[in-house]
């Protein structure tokens, strides 16, 4: 039987853990809100655009002339992941699902023959990436430092994209994050944007707009700056997703750790009993002996 | 006339009665009023101008394209009104053009002159929108 001070100090402990982890749910569903609205503010813009250069992409798709980003190479020999996950971890399975996801993408691509190159984004999916795939490993982009995901960090890191697609390093690159359906789904997703990829405009949308200077000419603009529109979405739907994953991790924590309170508190209260019992049967039986 | 004005970060403006926007494009500067004929235009750094019933309301942006039609939409990389724009922020920008030139410079081969050249435009634009806010741009003129 555990004596009585060992369970006193284990309940103690739990009970700390629990004020932690439900501190710690708390503040991840204060920063879920922010980061659900900064997610939504962001969304019109992604919109407007992915609609105006998936029209103006549909419209010169095929013709010589139709730029490398949205064409490609002409190749598909050697592939760039981006793994974007968190800085941080205790955030249930985000993490891992992500990774997951890169790794089967990853092998399944190798097992095709291809080239493959990872870049990370973020410190928890750099850990996972680089104990399998070392050899693969190419970059890494810190935003530890970040406090408010801003355009420019995804503009940082889809310039460093470009300059590589520039270099010929790579023929097609793809980024993998969570997208955000509630707080207790997030899917790990995988998502082209090297050639760019645009669903079909939808038909009746078709005004026929001029083109100031021309088709190509704005497409050629506007290409490189889809890349960053769609890195800042991902990041944006990644942060979400993180912030929920990590408010129903801690939520289950914060139950969790409640049962075993209540299970030490019953264990100890027993032993409580016996010891008294014990304690009782002892003078009882020394008064009988007198 | 509907108008819109939105940066990847939100929506800086949202009129729904705007009489007439002017937009600076990239092969000049536009006016779009009602019944413009549908155009998309992309931008160059500079001053765009609202004007409403209730006054004119100008925002300094880079990069974007507009798109107009029977609304006119406004997507700029960046966008800020001009009454908030502070000599940090436009240094800043500034700066990173600067930067954009001085990497043009150092480049070679066949496209390196249109580089260059697109960079030094877009470094004397960005510097032109100091002057309209009167606003130091710190960069020798060139």
């Amino acid at each position: 039987m555990p004596n009585l001070k060992d369970l006193k100090n284990r309940i103690a402990s739990v009970k700390s853990t629990r004020k932690i982890t439900k501190a710690m749910q708390m503040v991840a569903a204060a920063k879920l809100r922010r980061a659900q609205d900064a997610a939504e503010a962001a969304r019109p813009y992604t919109e407007r655009f992915n609609a105006v250069v998936g029209a103006l992409a549909a419209s010169v798709e095929g013709s010589e002339s139709a730029p490398r980003l949205l064409a490609g190479t002409g190749a598909d020999k050697t592939h760039l992941l981006v793994v974007m996950t968190a800085e941080r971890g205790l955030c249930g399975g985000f993490n891992a699902n992500i990774a997951k996801l890169a790794k089967a993408h990853a092998d399944r691509l190798r097992g095709d023959g291809k080239t493959v190159k990872v870049i990370t984004v973020g410190k928890k999916g750099r850990e996972s990436m680089k104990r399998n795939y070392s050899d693969l490993f190419i970059d890494h982009i810190d935003l530890s430092g970040v406090k408010r995901l801003g355009y420019g960090d995804a503009a940082a890191i889809a310039a460093d994209v470009l300059k590589r697609f520039d270099a010929g390093e790579f023929d097609v690159a793809t980024i993998f994050f969570a997208k955000f359906n509630s707080v207790i789904s997030q899917d790990p997703t995988a998502q082209q944007i090297v050639p760019a990829k645009f669903d079909a405009p939808e038909e009746g949308g078709s005004t026929l707009y001029d083109y100031e200077p021309g088709e190509e000419e704005i497409l050629a603009d506007l290409l490189p700056r889809g890349v960053a529109t769609q890195i800042f979405a991902a990041l944006l739907e990644n942060a979400a997703s993180e912030q929920g994953a990590r408010m129903s991790a801690m939520d289950n924590a914060t139950r969790n750790a409640g049962d075993m309170i209540d299970k030490l508190t019953i264990e100890y209260n027993r032993s409580r009993q016996a010891v008294i019992t014990n304690e009782l049967i002892e003078i009882i039986s020394g008064a009988e002996a007198l | 006339m509907r108008f819109e004005l939105v940066s990847p970060e939100r929506r800086l403006a949202s009129v729904d009665d705007a009489r007439a926007v002017r937009i600076p494009g990239a092969d000049g500067d536009l006016t779009a009023m009602a019944d413009h004929a549908p155009a998309v235009t992309s931008l160059r750094p500079g001053i765009l101008v609202v004007e409403t019933a209730l006054g004119e309301e100008s925002y300094a942006i880079t990069g974007g394209f507009a798109e107009i039609g029977a609304d006119v939409t406004v997507l700029a990389e960046r966008a800020i009104a001009t009454s908030e724009m502070t000599q940090e922020v436009f240094d800043d920008w500034v700066a990173e053009a600067h930067l954009a030139h001085e990497e043009a410079r150092g480049r070679t081969g066949e496209e390196a002159d249109g580089a260059l050249d697109s960079a030094a435009k877009l470094l004397s634009d960005m510097v032109a929108i100091g002057g309209h806010i009167g606003l130091d741009p710190k960069q020798p003129n060139l």
